[in-house]
């Protein structure tokens, strides 16, 4: 039930600027993720909501109140740390109940929440335990459950999945989705470097970048259209190819000669004034089809392979040493295509393409 | 013999005296006790083996029970002896003892230590701690406050008789009172009170200790677990009372309990500054007064020493322990 509105907000240590124009509204009910490379910001703008950093400029509300100057534990706001935080010397229950007994509520209202949240999360048998009994998973458990029982209207997770261990992170992923699912009221803001999270909890992504916004968008969007190389390369595993061409032909479709030799129409407009536009073309991976023809975008000798058996993904020798290679992913098995010259082409609607390193579909 | 050469060749003997011992020892046992050939090949490479970590423990287990087990059976048996070290006379030295006004006085005086300096250095060592932890002069301020560590007990006894000197030029308790217009007085002749002006001696020297170890513990302490603290609304001293302090609760332990062991061993500080006089005996300076007098008196009260620091040793010990796991 909580509105979030981020308004030129600015984060500097002493001369140094790491986050600035943050411009970001977040409706009740969301769950916005935020990715980036390391040392992008991300948690700091996390720690700057949870009122952990001080926001150097601009404003943070909440619900309509600016909170800048309003300490954590008034902003509505929980939050769930990456090392859980638990604290050690407390059982499971006191760990859960230490918000409500600082806020001096009723014994009864205490054991009700806790009780609540255990359910919740199937807690109720380890209530009585230490944090040192628990596993990973029962931790991070434990984690969420603090952060239930202060019924906020914010929560804040901060790559809550880092920690566990790659199943347990699949398991705590989908548990966290649920618990968005059945508290649809909530607004979550959540953090991690990790695109499969990212794409399958968020209602909107936020990417983060060089100090700022780089896009904000559905986990879709993002992936279909990106608004410049870095978005389009960090969303998507592996990253997309990008290979230097020109504009050749403009219209409704556009027709892209590219400097290995290959061409390709895009489901992109231009106009007359584009003709000779030095453009990167974009192409995912898995949008790469192996083709005889001569109309094909990209051909190269295939240096290096792996079969995963649901799909091979073949890596072309570049054609200048030091050059990311181009990458495909073909569906099924193909193992005999290793040192074989192969052709591909791409579908027009999944071409994208960038000059300057922003998109042409948002000029 | 030049003393350069001496030492070098103490040096020569003793570490060639270790490899020699622990060389020809297995040897002896490898090649002519336990031999690996013949009939009982086997056997005799288990035996050995079995009888190997002997070899290597018995300078350690040595040395331990001729320095450490050896006297402690000893001074108990020499207290049941009397003055002269000719007669025995059972337990009479410590039915004397207990008899003794003055050593009456000393136990109590020394429940008082044990009670009011750990305690006190022990909480002003965390306050500091606690204080300084995030402030830019707090490494010098914490130099300052460990330097008493570095000074001897007798040297600090000596500056603290400045401080309570009877004579206002000197001392800045007795400044004070004149400034103030009272009497000069002997703050170390007050009885009572004066066990405390003394305690506080140790104090100062100790504080350092305790805050040295004690920041350390503090900043061992995971910062999200204080941020979460924050973020559920705890304020300051609840931060500190609720999640600090229970986390760190071993280390205080440990540092309470070395410090009682010390304090069970001070005797330098009554010894410099009253020599017991003024009702201010502790049980170690009331030994002092036996020792080389009635030796079998002494040793009576060392072992009753001995008694009353062997369960903090052992709190301490096991709690060290824990901390370390």
């Amino acid at each position: 039930m909580a509105e979030l509105r981020l308004t030129d907000v600015e984060k500097a240590y002493g001369e140094v600027r790491v986050l600035s124009d943050i411009n970001l509204d977040i409706k009740t009910g969301e769950l916005i993720v935020f990715v980036g490379p390391s040392g992008c910001g991300k948690s700091t703008l996390l720690r700057m909501i949870a009122g952990l950093e001080k926001i150097s400029a601009g404003t943070l509300e909440i619900d309509g109140v600016v909170v800048n100057d309003i300490p954590p534990s008034q902003r509505g706001i929980a939050m769930v740390f990456q090392s859980y935080a638990l604290y050690p010397h407390m059982t499971v229950r006191d760990n859960m109940s230490f918000a409500l007994k600082i806020a001096k509520k009723s014994r009864a209202e205490i054991d009700a929440a806790v009780e609540r949240a255990a359910d919740i999360l199937q807690l109720r048998p380890y209530l009585d335990r230490l944090p040192k009994a628990l596993s990973g998973g029962q931790r991070q458990r434990v984690a969420i459950g603090r952060s239930i029982v202060r019924d906020p209207k914010v929560y804040l997770f901060d790559e809550p999945l880092s920690n566990l261990d790659a199943a347990l992170r699949v398991a705590t992923r989908i548990e966290i989705a649920k618990l968005k699912e059945s508290m649809p009221n909530s607004t979550m803001v959540y953090v991690t470097h990790d695109q499969v999270e990212a794409m399958t909890l968020a209602s909107r992504i936020v990417v983060l970048a060089g100090g700022g916004i780089a896009q904000v968008g559905t986990p879709l969007e993002l992936y279909e259209r990106p608004n410049g190389e870095f978005v389009a390369q960090f969303i998507g595993s592996p990253a997309m190819n990008l290979l230097p061409g020109e504009v050749v032909q403009t219209g409704a479709q556009s027709r892209i000669k590219l400097a290995g030799g290959g061409t390709a129409l895009a489901d992109i407009p231009t106009t007359g004034a584009d003709m000779g536009l030095a453009v990167n073309l974009g192409v995912r991976p898995e949008d790469l089809v192996a083709t005889d023809g001569e109309d094909y975008l990209y051909q190269g000798e295939v240096e290096l392979l792996e079969a995963l058996g649901e799909l091979t993904v073949l890596y072309f020798k570049a054609e200048t040493p030091g050059a990311a290679p181009v990458l495909a992913k073909l569906g099924g098995i193909h193992t005999g295509l290793k040192g074989q010259r192969v052709r591909l082409k791409a579908d027009p609607s999944k071409i994208h393409l960038f000059h300057n390193k922003k998109s042409l579909l948002y000029r | 013999m030049s003393p350069v050469l001496q030492g070098i060749l103490t040096i020569i003997i003793g570490v060639g005296g270790c490899v020699g011992y622990f060389y020809g020892s297995n040897l002896l046992l490898d090649k002519v006790i336990f031999p690996a050939r013949g009939a009982n090949i086997g056997r005799n490479i288990n035996r050995a083996n079995q009888v190997r970590p002997w070899l290597f423990l018995f300078p350690a287990v040595f040395a331990l029970g001729v320095y450490l087990a050896y006297p402690v059976v000893g001074s108990f048996y020499r207290s049941l002896f009397d003055r002269s070290g000719a007669n025995f006379i059972g337990l009479g030295n410590y039915v004397d003892l207990f008899n003794e006004g003055t050593f009456r006085v000393a136990v109590f005086n020394n429940l008082l230590w044990v009670l009011v300096v750990p305690a006190l250095a022990t909480f002003f060592g965390l306050l500091i701690a606690q204080l300084t932890d995030r402030l830019r002069w707090g490494n010098i301020a914490k130099s300052l406050i460990f330097m008493p560590m570095a000074i001897s007990f007798v040297g600090a006894s000596l500056i603290w008789r400045f401080v309570y000197s009877a004579n206002p030029d000197i001392g800045i308790i007795n400044a004070l009172r004149d400034a103030m217009g009272l009497a000069v007085l002997d703050p170390l002749q007050v009885q009572f009170w004066n066990n405390f002006f003394l305690m506080f001696i140790l104090v100062w020297i100790q504080t350092g200790f305790a805050m040295v170890i004690l920041s350390a513990a503090l900043r061992g302490i995971p910062e999200e677990t204080i941020e979460a603290a924050i973020i559920d609304g705890a304020n300051p001293f609840q931060v500190f009372f609720k999640i600090k302090v229970p986390q760190i609760m071993g280390t205080i332990v440990v540092v309470w309990t070395t410090i009682t062991i010390l304090v069970l061993k001070v005797f330098d500080i009554v010894y410099t500054m009253t020599g017991g006089n003024f009702g201010t005996h502790i049980l170690p300076s009331y030994m002092m007064t036996y020792m080389f007098r009635d030796d079998g008196r002494a040793t009576a009260v060392a072992f009753v020493i001995m008694l009353l620091v062997l369960p903090v040793m052992i709190w301490n010990i096991r709690q060290a322990r824990a901390e370390m796991r």
